[in-house]
């Protein structure tokens, strides 16, 4: 298998990507009976290694976008270019087995054991039995379970979240550059589906693959994705863009309307603790006196303490009254103290505080040591510089996505969203051939957020 | 009747296993054919249509008219009871068949196809293996159906059990003529009971456990 990583702008520089690009060269979906296309003249771009998120309301053609990327679903017209392979034209069944596939549930074959399921791909490819059965264990080990209990065991006796696993295994087993998620996670309760979301996450930091995944859910595309496809209705994409900026800078109210209420507390799940300054504490011991901690505070002009234990780890927080009240540190551990992980993102900061309703909280690090206090104020800052961050960023680095003859909608920063540009006003797409010289390298972004070639295509049409 | 017994054991022996041995034959052939059809059919709505309706209606069809009409062009023996025995014993095994194929979750055939199994192997390794405990009903009621069907086939002198039916019915009041029709009867019904176990057994082991009910 020859994999071509490819160094596209926004991938990640070490060298462990194992994933390739994606091109989808304006690509049309018709289908027969059907006055609209599914899919018009889409051109997107998806970087290596990278996880890419197409969200959109039901219906709208994300998911034939995907199944048009493994070609289960061929295209009317376009090209589909995988690492700089034109593979329009490969026979199907040879390239799916290049590309990684999980549906909703898994997918598995209920009639064969985990381990027959997780092989399948692998004994089309004639991988010999020893290499299969240590893949086997490996892929497992992965995604958490563990081989000598699971490998025999049928669907049916997996839970959901542990099937979804399974799945991904099938999908990682002949180590495809690339993997397509269609609505992964739709099939399990919330708390699952998070730790599935985390895992992914994990998994995708270990073997860096590209990923497209299709979900109707925003915060899930939000929490996963590395860049956002937000898609309306014909598969017409709206707004292509990190999670960052699709939060601060909507390109459209159809954006918005997407997005929901509460786009600022969405950002708050985009950063994390440690990425903020955190304040400082005055902290105490057990058996410190009193007064000498009040005098500290009042140097320091705090208004709390932090007791801490002898490893260090918060056990108190205590106010000016409190401490007035008492001659030593008492060696007291208060269980309802609100403390967040260094790693824990400001939403699940914000949340400890309002659920504390201290208005702050003890940040610990590894093995629970006090770090500091985070406070409202903090994330208001943090938040409020992330924003601007976001708006500033004009995007440059974003790979390219377009729908033919709607250029503006994404490449003029959107807020033109062309309401008014029906699919048939643009250029026909017979008349946008890719032009020989449309080599996948030839398509990396030029520092313009579309390709100057499109522009001289859509001209000549 | 115990002298009828003992005097014709090993004949009836003999016609009970010839007649087992058609039955069998015939359903191993019928189930190819009508899976065959089935694959060819189901993934159409309007093939599929075609195939239950003359499933049902071959239902209607007499076996007693259909061998004595086949007997013009194919002679007296064994050939007419095969045809008449597969013919009767391939339309539930073609319905069931269609149900199972039809009855695979379209997921689940995705997710075949999407990790590269060729239609072929997508047919061969997941929708028949996951059609097949509805495949093998059908061929439990067919075996039933045609352990009666086969004893019409005496008729035209095939093998079988109906040899004793038939002999007997047609010089009933004469001596042993009503041993005769019950022996007949009573092993149809044994080696119907034996085969029928046979299939639940074929069941067990033939169906994975992960899709055991």
């Amino acid at each position: 298998m020859s994999e071509i990583t490819q160094t596209t702008p926004g991938a990640p520089d070490d060298s462990s990507v194992s994933g390739t690009s994606i091109l989808l060269d304006q690509v049309t979906k018709r289908y027969p009976g059907q006055p609209d296309p599914a899919v018009d003249g889409l051109t997107l771009e998806i970087p290596a290694g990278r996880i890419v998120m197409l969200v959109g309301p039901s219906g709208c053609g994300k998911t034939t976008t995907l199944k048009m990327i493994n070609r289960l679903i061929e295209p009317s017209e376009g090209r589909i270019v995988l690492g700089g392979d034109d593979v329009t034209d490969m026979d199907g069944d040879k390239l799916r087995r290049r590309i990684g596939y999980v549906i909703q549930a898994g997918g598995l074959f209920p009639h064969m054991t985990v381990e027959n399921n997780v092989a399948m791909v692998p004994k089309m490819l004639g991988w010999s039995k020893d290499r299969i059965s240590k893949r086997v264990d490996e892929l497992l080990e992965l995604v958490s379970l563990d081989p000598a209990l699971y490998r025999a065991r049928y669907p049916k006796e997996l839970s959901g979240g542990q099937q979804q696993r399974v799945g991904v295994a099938r999908a990682l087993a002949a180590d495809p550059p690339v993997l397509l998620m269609d609505e992964p996670f739709g099939a399990v309760d919330p708390i699952t589906r998070q730790r599935l979301q985390d895992e992914l996450l994990r998994i995708q930091d270990e073997v860096q693959k590209t990923i497209v995944c299709v979900t109707h859910d925003f915060d899930e595309a939000v929490k996963l994705g590395d860049w956002i496809a937000i898609f309306s209705n014909g598969a017409r994409l709206v707004q292509y863009d990190s999670p960052e900026r699709i939060l601060a800078d909507p390109a459209s109210s159809f954006v918005e309307d997407f997005i929901g209420s509460g786009a600022g507390l969405k950002q708050l799940t985009l950063a994390r603790v440690n990425d903020v300054t955190l304040a400082e504490a005055v902290v105490a011991r057990f058996g410190d006196d009193a007064k000498q901690v009040l005098d500290r505070m009042d140097k320091a002009s705090h208004d709390h303490a932090v007791v801490v234990d002898d490893r260090d780890r918060p056990q108190d927080w205590l106010s000016r009254r409190q401490l007035g009240r008492m001659e030593t540190i008492p060696s007291e551990a208060d269980p309802h103290l609100p403390v967040v992980g260094e790693r824990a993102t400001l939403n699940d900061a914000l949340d400890t505080m309002l659920v504390s309703s201290a208005g702050a909280a003890l940040v610990v690090g590894r093995r629970d040591v006090f770090r500091g206090v985070i406070d409202v104020q903090t994330i208001m800052d943090a938040i409020t510089a992330a924003h601007e961050a976001a708006i500033q960023d004009t995007g440059h680095d974003a790979p390219v996505g377009i729908n033919t003859g709607s250029m503006e909608q994404v490449a003029g920063n959107g807020k033109a969203a062309g309401n008014g540009q029906e699919p048939d006003g643009g250029p026909a797409p017979d008349g946008q051939e890719p032009d020989g010289g449309r080599s996948p390298n030839g398509q990396e972004p030029d520092g313009g957020r579309a390709p100057d070639g499109q522009e001289a295509d859509g001209g000549r049409s | 009747m115990w002298e009828f017994l003992v005097d014709r054991f090993n004949q009836i022996l003999f016609s009970s296993w010839q007649h087992f041995s058609l039955v069998v034959q015939c359903l191993i052939l019928a189930t190819l054919i009508a899976v065959g059809i089935a694959a060819l059919v189901y993934r159409s709505k309007g093939l599929t249509g075609v195939a239950n309706g003359i499933s049902a209606v071959g239902l209607t069809i007499p076996s007693f008219a259909l061998i004595g009409i086949l007997i013009a062009p194919f002679g007296f023996g064994v050939t007419p009871a095969v045809i008449v025995v597969t013919f009767f014993a391939a339309l539930p095994i073609l319905r069931n068949a269609i149900v199972g194929l039809t009855g695979v979750e379209r997921s689940l055939v995705e997710s075949a196809r999407g990790i590269g199994m060729s239609r072929i192997s997508t047919l061969l390794r997941v929708e028949l293996p996951m059609a097949w405990p509805v495949i093998l009903t059908g061929v439990r009621v067919s075996a039933q159906m045609v352990m009666g069907i086969a004893a019409i086939t005496a008729y035209s002198l095939g093998p079988g059990l109906g040899g004793f039916i038939f002999t007997g019915l047609s010089r009933l009041g004469g001596a042993n003529a009503l041993n005769s029709v019950v022996v007949g009867v009573v092993a149809v019904i044994i080696i119907a009971i034996i085969l029928d176990l046979l299939l639940l057994v074929l069941g067990r082991l033939t169906t994975p456990r992960g899709i055991r009910v």
